[in-house]
Parts: structure tokens; sequence; C-alpha cells
């Protein structure tokens, strides 16, 4: 009897171990899905450019951060005329729509200097010039708004529900929400509209779409400017995610991000969400399991290891060279 | 009709004369929210004049474009292989260079021994991206391996620089090639995102690593390199060790670009398949151009590490990386003299622009775009040097 109770006991010990451990895993998978769905978003920016310019446009992960920025600036702008004490969603809607416009015509203007000029170049050119773009925006972000790191206001604070000791912030569900929706407009966008169609045809053969009445320029800035935009939420929300703006967050974010585009397969969409989401969700988790000091070079490791074994990405085709 | 043509011509006409303003109306908006109204206006009226001279000077800058590319196509290559002139341009830069720490206070000698240590890397970097085509983005890697086993040996087992050098190079040349095994399964742009992959590995490695490399404090203490119980660490010697160095590395790049493994580089440059449909074994060239350019970058971080007497993570950064291809590129793809000439360039200027040294950042990612777009093959850079489509 006695043995039967220790018995019991020690079973229910391990099981409520057990859950506390689920718990804590479910609770990296919310924080993995949260920083993934970001991810994503740049991610599809790299991942529509790489499809129709087959460039890597190291510049995108800039365009991040210029958001990011530009969600700081555009909110101590309506502090200061006294919006946001009027009206915290208008001005945060506000902050939304203006810093997408910014980031799209940042990217627009990108391509027409640094790109456009480039597009028949050999393929080093363009790659060398969007390592340059990056360098300038940087330093440019860093000159006018200094090194040090900026604050970006907290206005949501840690609220959030609680379901059986698992946290979600109001922001992490907002983050994932407004990714999923986006994501799901772009796929829309891409398959229904007459531009979309242009884009998948550009993205399959520049020069037969221009035979049948494309117009190439137009269709690789709509690109830019949709990535562009994308990548500007993205930024926007990791600011008010973390609450800490720096000029050099754009790097890292852009090199993870342009992973996870190929983690997906590079080029398609469903690929781009599905990389962004899967290294989200490494990166949490082997964060918190296996030693967070390594937590940046995880993309790295899983990106040669998928390079290795799948080179197309898990969702892409491996391409045959033409002679 | 004749009245819709010609309003339409006044309205071209009207937009063409207006496009610098409209562009410098466009530039300055994009520039208002980060430094104000004020700035936002300055920018506009400068952009705007500079962009209108623009178009008067466009003339002008066809004439001067048109003579300086007569002379790097024509005049210069010519001059340079004239006979005389190179006898009496090696004999005055052998003396010059022999001479300079004699002539030159140790600041001078100081900005020599980076250059020097700089031009080793950068030719070791072109060898892999000027004479193979392969762009690699973490060179630095290589040169950090180099860099802390050196540092390691001497200030764990006490080796000395000699006996740590070949250790140093050839775990270096072991690094390049075990990184090439499997990155050269994969096409252009992969393989350049996988080597900026390994070079931030590495970086994080030295980073975190703290039991052996001591993390972000880096190494201190170690020794300089010694001949005949002779330090090297006076730093006019140093100059003679790295000069030597950088004529040994010119002297062996050259020598095996024009080999039989030179040519097989430059035909997978050229054209992958074709050469290995011509019976290259185009893998394995591949592999020696990985080893061969990490070696150089092995030998450049021992000495970096002989010089500093200090190593820490922080020298190893992709800005790095990045820093060393420009110089590659800046010169001229695969061309051994360029490469030197775009180091030194790449070196000097910094030094020489202290005071604007802030902005030389941003004139170097605009420089880097310009370039690209004006002469992709850099300075020196022939028409066929660089890598086709």
């Amino acid at each position: 009897m006695k043995m039967l109770q220790d018995l019991w006991l020690r079973l229910l010990c391990s099981l409520s171990f057990f859950l506390l451990k689920l718990l804590m895993f479910l609770q990296q998978v919310i924080n993995g899905l949260t920083l993934g769905s970001v991810y994503a978003l740049i991610a599809l920016g790299y991942s529509m450019v790489y499809g129709i310019l087959e460039l890597i446009n190291f510049a995108h992960g800039e365009i991040y951060m210029i958001g990011a920025y530009m969600g700081i600036i555009l909110l101590a702008f309506f502090t200061a005329i006294g919006l946001t004490a009027y009206s915290l969603p208008l001005a945060l809607f506000l902050t939304l729509i203006l810093s997408v416009i910014f980031c799209a015509s940042y990217g627009f203007t990108i391509e027409k200097i640094a790109y456009k000029p480039l597009r028949n170049a050999p393929r080093l050119s363009p790659l060398i010039s969007a390592i340059g773009v990056s360098i300038f925006l940087q330093n440019y972000v860093m000159l006018t708004q200094g090194a040090t790191d900026k604050v970006f206001p907290h206005l949501f604070g840690a609220s959030g529900f609680e379901f059986a000791a698992l946290r979600m912030t109001w922001l992490q569900l907002f983050i994932i929400l407004t990714s999923f929706v986006i994501m799901i407009a772009l796929r829309i966008f891409v398959r229904k509209t007459k531009t979309g169609k242009a884009m998948r045809a550009v993205a399959q053969d520049k020069t037969m779409a221009s035979l049948v009445g494309i117009n190439i320029d137009t269709v690789i800035s709509v690109t830019f400017i949709i990535g562009s935009g994308l990548a500007a939420v993205a930024g926007l929300m990791v600011a008010m995610y973390y609450g800490l703006v720096n000029y050099s967050i754009g790097y890292m974010a852009g090199i993870k991000a342009f992973t996870a585009a190929v983690l997906g397969g590079i080029g398609s969409i469903r690929g781009a969400v599905f990389g962004g989401l899967l290294l989200g969700l490494v990166e949490s988790l082997g964060g918190s399991y296996i030693s967070s000091e390594y937590k940046d070079a995880y993309a790295f490791i899983i990106l040669i290891i998928v390079l290795l074994v799948k080179p197309g990405g898990l969702f892409g085709r491996a391409e045959l060279e033409k002679v | 009709m004749a009245g819709e043509i010609r309003q339409f011509h006044l309205r071209h006409n009207l937009f063409v004369s207006a496009r610098p303003f409209i562009i410098a109306l466009w530039l300055s908006f994009l520039f208002l929210p980060f430094k104000g109204l004020k700035a936002a206006i300055i920018l506009f009226l400068f952009s705007s004049v500079i962009l209108y001279s623009l178009r008067y000077v466009s003339g002008f800058g066809h004439i001067l474009s048109g003579t300086a590319r007569y002379l790097s196509e024509n005049i210069l290559p010519a001059a340079l292989h004239s006979a005389r002139l190179k006898v009496i341009l090696h004999y005055s830069s052998a003396i010059i260079l022999l001479a300079f720490p004699l002539i030159f206070r140790d600041y001078f000698i100081d900005v020599a021994i980076l250059s020097g240590i700089y031009i080793i890397l950068a030719l070791g970097l072109n060898v892999v991206v000027g004479f193979t085509g392969l762009l690699n983005l973490g060179f630095v890697a290589f040169y950090a391996i180099g860099a802390y086993t050196y540092a390691l040996l001497n200030t764990r087992l006490g080796l000395d620089f000699w006996t740590a050098l070949p250790f140093s190079v050839g775990l270096t040349a072991l690094a390049g090639f075990l990184l090439a095994i499997p990155a050269l399964r994969l096409r252009g742009d992969y393989l350049a995102i996988v080597t900026l992959g390994f070079g931030e590995i590495v970086r994080l490695i030295l980073n975190n690593w703290d039991s052996v490399t001591r993390g972000p404090n880096g190494i201190s203490g170690i020794a300089p390199p010694e001949i005949l119980t002779v330090s090297l660490g006076k730093l006019s010697y140093y100059y003679y060790l790295v000069l030597a160095l950088v004529v040994l590395t010119v002297i062996v790049t050259r020598r095996v670009y024009s080999s039989r493994i030179g040519r097989a580089w430059v035909s997978i440059r050229e054209d992958e398949i074709a050469s290995s449909a011509m019976g290259i074994n185009t893998t394995l060239y591949k592999l020696y151009a990985f080893a061969f350019g990490a070696f150089w970058a092995g030998l450049a971080g021992a000495v970096f590490a002989g010089k500093m007497q200090f190593v820490s993570p922080e020298s190893f950064s992709f800005m790095e990386s990045v820093l060393i291809l420009c110089m590659v590129i800046l010169g001229g793809l695969g061309s051994i003299a360029g490469v030197i000439i775009g180091s030194l360039i790449l070196v000097l200027l910094p030094e020489v622009l202290r005071e604007v040294q802030l902005y030389r950042m941003l004139a170097l990612g605009a420089g880097l775009v310009i370039l690209m777009i004006f002469r992709p093959q850099g300075l020196l850079g022939g028409k066929g040097v660089f890598i086709r489509n």
C-alpha cells in the first residue's frame, strides 16, 4: 500500500513536471511564432525580388530598419502635435500607413538608382551595388539619427491574456494576426490580380513577358514597392515588440530573413512564410533549450544544412543550369 | 491635332526641364523625417543645383570619361608594358619601399604595415573572387582563424611566430578546404550567402567560446615574431617582414595564376560548363582556389596578431569582409596590380580623411554603387576579367 502510494505520488510529480515543461515549450513556441512571422514578412520581400531579378537585395534589411525608425519618428511627431493623446489607434494607424508609404518610396528609389542601370550587367555587379546601398543606408541613418539605441514609446504595456500559465501579450497576437492577414492578401494579389499575374510572368521569363506586352520596369518597381512596404510593417512591429531600435538591426534581420526565404525555397511566397515561421521557432526553441549565446548562428547552420540537402529549399524546385 | 501635339511637346519639355527639381524634391522628401525641415530644404537646394548643372556638364563628362577610358585601356597598359619604363618603375619603387622606414615617421610606417596586411588579404581574396569567380563574403573568417591560431599557440603553448606560422596557415587552408567541400555544390548567390554564414559563425564562436578565446575581451600579450633572437617588435623591422611577405604573396600568386591551375581557374570563371566539358575537374580546382585564398588570409592573420599583439572578435566583422572585397573590386577583379592599388586606396583614404571619418563609410557605400554603374570592372580591370552573366 505504502509503495503504491509512493509510486502514485512520484507519477503525479513527474506528470506535473512534464506539464510544466510542456507549458514552457508552448510559451517558447508562441514567442517563436511572433518572431517568425516578422521574419516571414521580411523574407517575402527578399523572395519576390529574387524571384524576379535573381538579385539578393542586401538593402532590404536596411529598409526594415528604416521602417522601425520611421515608426519612432512619426509617433514622436504625432505625440508632439497631440494626436496620440487625442486618439492612440488613429495615431498608430497613421504611423503604420505613413511608414509603409515611406519605405515603399525608399525601395522604389533604391531600385531606380542602384539596380536599374545594372539590369544587364554581370551577375556580381548588382549584388555589390546592393551591399553598397546597405552600407550607405546604415551610415545615413547613423549619422542623422545617432549611433545610440532609440527607444520606442511603450504603448501596449505587457498586458495580454493568460491561458493555463501561458502568456500571450496583445502585441504578440497583433503581430501574428497582422502578418497573416498581410500574407494572405499578398497571396491573393499575386494569384488573382492582373499585376500579380504580370509579376509571375516576369519571374518566369522576362523576355517572353515583355513580348506579350508586360511593362517589365513597372512590374519590378511594383515588386520593390510591395516588398519594402512589407519590410516597413515588420520593422514597425519589431520596434514595438522589443522597444529598442538601432541603426544596425537591419543587417542581422536581413540575413536571417534571407535565410528564411532560401529555407522555404526562394521565389515562392508559401516558402517564405513557412521558412520565416520555422526559423523563428528554431531560434526561440534553440535559444531556450540549447544555448542563447549562439542564437544568431542557428539561422546559418540551418541554411547550410538545407542548401546541402535540398538546394532548392523546402518548397522550391532545384534549377537546372541551361547552356 | 496639331495643337494637341504642340501641347504635348510643351508639357514634355516642361517635364524634362523640371526633372532635376522633381528628383531633388523627391530626394529631400525621403530625407525629410530623418533630420527635419531645414536640412531637407538645404538638401533640396543643393541637389537641384547639382542635378541641374549635371545636365550641362554631361557633354563635358562624356569627353572626360572617354579620355579616362582611352587612358586606362590603351595608354596605361602600354605604359606598364613598355620595357624601359618598367625597369625604371621597378627600381625606383624598390628603393622607395626599402628606404621607407628610414625616411618616414612611425605613424607612416604603421599605416604602411597595415596596408601590407590588407594587400596580402586582398590578394588572397582575389584568388577566389577575381581568378575563379566565386563570391566569398566570409573571407574575414579565415583571417580570424589565422590570427587566433597564432595568438592561442603563442599565449597558451609558448610557440614562437615561426613555429606557429605553419600551423596557423595550414589550419586556415584546411578551414578553407572544409568550407569549400559543402559550399561548392551551390550556385553563385547561394555560395555567397553560405560563406557569409560561415564568417558569422566563426565570429560568434570567437565571441562566445570564453574558455578558449576569452570572448569579446580578446587575447592580449601575443609575442611579436623574432629573427635570430632579434625581436621584430620595432615598427621598422616589422615593416620589412611585412614587405617581404607582400612580395612573396605577389610572386607566388602571379606564378600560380599563369600556371596550369591558374588557367583552369580563369576558365571556370569564364564558363564553368564549358570548362568542365573541356575536362577540367571544376570542383577540385574550386577547392584549390578556396584553400589557396584562405592560406594567404591565414598568413595575414598571423602577421596581424604579431603586429597588434592583441586580437579580439571586433577586428573580424562582416564589414571587414566587405572592405577586403571592395579592395579587390575597386582595383579590378583578377588584376594583381589593381588589387594592390585598391587596397592602398582603401587603407590610405580614411587615414587622409581623418577629419571627415564619420562620412567615410557613407562614401564607401555610395562609391560602390557608382563604381558598379560606371566602371564595374574596377580601376585597372580589363574587359574580360569580370565574371560574365
